[in-house]
């Protein structure tokens, strides 16, 4: 059982973030990395049934620059066999559909019998990108699924839909999949593991090792970011100003005026 | 034809409200952009689709296309070579679809495979040129603007709950059959549905909810909120990492894949906001918000805020109770 998990590095914003002036992005300076929470869910789900099935690998993949080199060596401190990273400079703020093109050319020839991502990332929460993986693949997928119970070369699995909804549908493999958090109980790295992950093989690839040009990534490319600003405000709010004893008080009135 | 093309969705052989907004939706863009968007028609892919054309063909609605599938629920593979099918007949400049589990399931692989413009989780769409779209960044805490410049055809998936619906009731908007060859396009087997079981508490029904989110940090600070909760007279709702950690059952849960509320007092004590919360909690009368974070998205939506420590907030508040 071979399963191709692709994980991202996600950028944080911390309390001291600046817009560069050219609205064009986020001063690096204000950025803090971490692997995509989903992430982990679906390297877990990966984990478990490779280990369920007794043989096989289980290959962690991000496009990404230096920074996701952190993400997928947590990957591997977990338990993922060997890791593949892929970059180039053309890649500077690629969107969902040039991230699952890149994905997919690393991807095909690992021919795997799983592919699970996670729905979605937590900076740019397109929940787009492993669809749109398995599109460029051409393989069979379901989108947000919290169970999967695997039966032979097909798959039994729960969509979560709206409103606590859910819908069991069988897939035959190879598949993709994007998980969903809850599924599964991502567990933690040891210390042993985080310096063994240091010795397992990783992989860096540029574009055109993974078979890819230029004008490829142009003509995957979905959409054109021109502006990126802080939100408005919702129209009524207002901020509580003061202690937290006062904020306390005005809360309780607040709540009296409202519920009598 | 270039035009705008909306797909409504239907779940369970009904139409879904969202439906309804993305028709909004369109036709709005269709008036922002000076006829420039063209006709607007709406796509319904579904078991039983004539049944539903009448509701999707109101003033406005150029024409209702009504592609029946093969299969009696939902299926993204069928929903993907329809869409694929409506796309080569028909020409759309803009698409617009929502942003849904189903959506989800299908939209970005036919965005991938047919070189679309795409966005996805949009919030606001307005035109220059061509379409421009608006969404979140870095988690909500930013707004980004897109276009798609270059491209002959963009797909956007709506953020739902945010353009206004067109009026619920029945249109006169032509209906055309539009036959497609779907009958082995289906790769997954439906097997089931089932509902999330209930818990001892409706959250739907309470008057004041005090929701709390990943800011408890630990399942064994969780009972103190219980006791204000009690205190406050209020009853205790939770954001989804609470259920996803095993802390709370799923009948607390509060957002896309719980429940709705419209209490009439909302008060979320650690809980930033993603967009899956506001989802189901954005319809409260009074929502009130405590985070650390002063970016935090949950006071986007908030009528009042308050950055500050929920545990410190908590100890304050037991204080003016008493």
């Amino acid at each position: 059982m071979k399963v191709v998990v692709p994980v991202k590095q996600v950028a944080a914003l911390d309390d001291e973030f600046e817009l560069l002036d050219d609205g064009s992005g986020v001063d690096p300076d204000g950025l803090e990395w971490e692997l995509n929470e989903w992430d982990t869910f679906s390297l877990e789900a990966a984990l478990q049934i490779r280990d369920a099935a007794g043989d096989g690998e289980v290959v962690a993949v991000s496009v990404g620059d230096e920074e996701a080199e952190e993400g997928l060596l947590s990957a591997l401190a977990k338990g993922a066999d060997r890791a593949v990273r892929i970059w180039d400079d053309e890649l500077a703020g690629a969107d969902a559909l040039v991230v699952a093109r890149v994905l997919a050319a690393a991807v095909d020839p690992e021919s795997p019998d799983l592919v699970l991502c996670g729905v979605q990332s937590s900076d740019a929460v397109n929940s787009a990108t492993g669809i749109a993986l398995a599109g460029f693949l051409g393989l069979p997928h379901v989108a947000v699924v919290k169970r999967i119970e695997l039966d032979g070369a097909s798959a039994s699995v729960e969509r979560e839909l709206e409103g606590g909804l859910v819908e069991l549908v069988r897939i035959s493999l190879p598949a993709l999949l994007t998980v969903q958090t809850g599924i599964n109980e991502p567990r933690y790295a040891t210390l042993r593991a985080i310096k063994q992950a240091r010795e397992k093989p990783m992989e860096v690839r540029s574009l055109a090792d993974v078979g890819l040009d230029a004008g490829q990534i142009a003509a995957a490319s979905g959409s054109h970011r021109r502006r990126l600003a802080h939100p408005e405000r919702g129209e009524g709010a207002q901020i509580l100003d003061g202690s937290t004893a006062e904020v306390a008080a005005r809360i309780a009135s607040i709540v009296k005026e409202r519920i009598g | 034809m270039a035009g705008i093309m909306v797909v409504a969705e239907a779940r369970r052989g009904e139409l879904r409200d969202v439906s309804f907004e993305l028709i909004g939706a369109a036709l709005e863009v269709k008036e922002r952009s000076g006829e420039a968007g063209g006709s607007v028609s709406v796509a319904i892919i579904d078991a039983d689709a004539p049944r539903h054309a009448s509701a999707l063909g109101p003033e406005g609605v150029d024409e209702v296309l009504t592609v029946t599938s093969p299969v009696e629920q939902f299926e993204a593979h069928v929903a993907q070579r329809a869409l694929e099918g409506l796309l080569e007949r028909e020409r759309p400049q803009l698409v617009l679809a929502a942003h849904s589990i189903d959506a989800l399931g299908f939209a970005p692989a036919v965005a991938a495979g047919n070189g679309l413009g795409f966005a996805s989780d949009v919030m606001a769409l307005s035109w220059d040129g061509g379409p421009i779209a608006t969404r979140g960044a870095y988690g909500d805490k930013l707004v980004a603007e897109y276009d798609f410049a270059g491209k002959e055809c963009t797909l956007l998936l709506l953020r739902a709950g945010t353009f206004a619906p067109i009026a619920p009731g029945s249109g006169s908007a032509p209906v055309r059959d539009v036959a497609l060859d779907l009958g082995d396009a289906a790769r997954t087997e439906h097997l089931g549905y089932r509902e999330v079981q209930e818990g001892d508490v409706d959250i739907t029904k309470a008057d004041f909810l005090l929701s709390i989110g990943r800011g408890v940090e630990d399942r064994d600070n969780i009972e103190r909120f219980e006791e204000l909760a009690e205190k406050l007279g209020a009853t205790l709702s939770v954001s989804r990492p609470l259920v996803d950690a095993g802390w709370m059952p799923s009948a607390r849960q509060v957002g896309q894949s719980g429940k709705t509320v419209k209490p009439r007092v909302y008060l979320a004590m650690g809980i930033s906001g993603a967009v899956q919360h506001l989802a189901g909690m954005r319809t409260a009368e009074t929502i009130i918000a405590v985070n650390t974070d002063p970016e935090a998205p949950i006071f986007n939506v908030a009528h009042y805020g308050a950055v500050k420590d929920m545990f410190e907030l908590a100890d304050e508040l037991e204080q003016v109770l008493e």
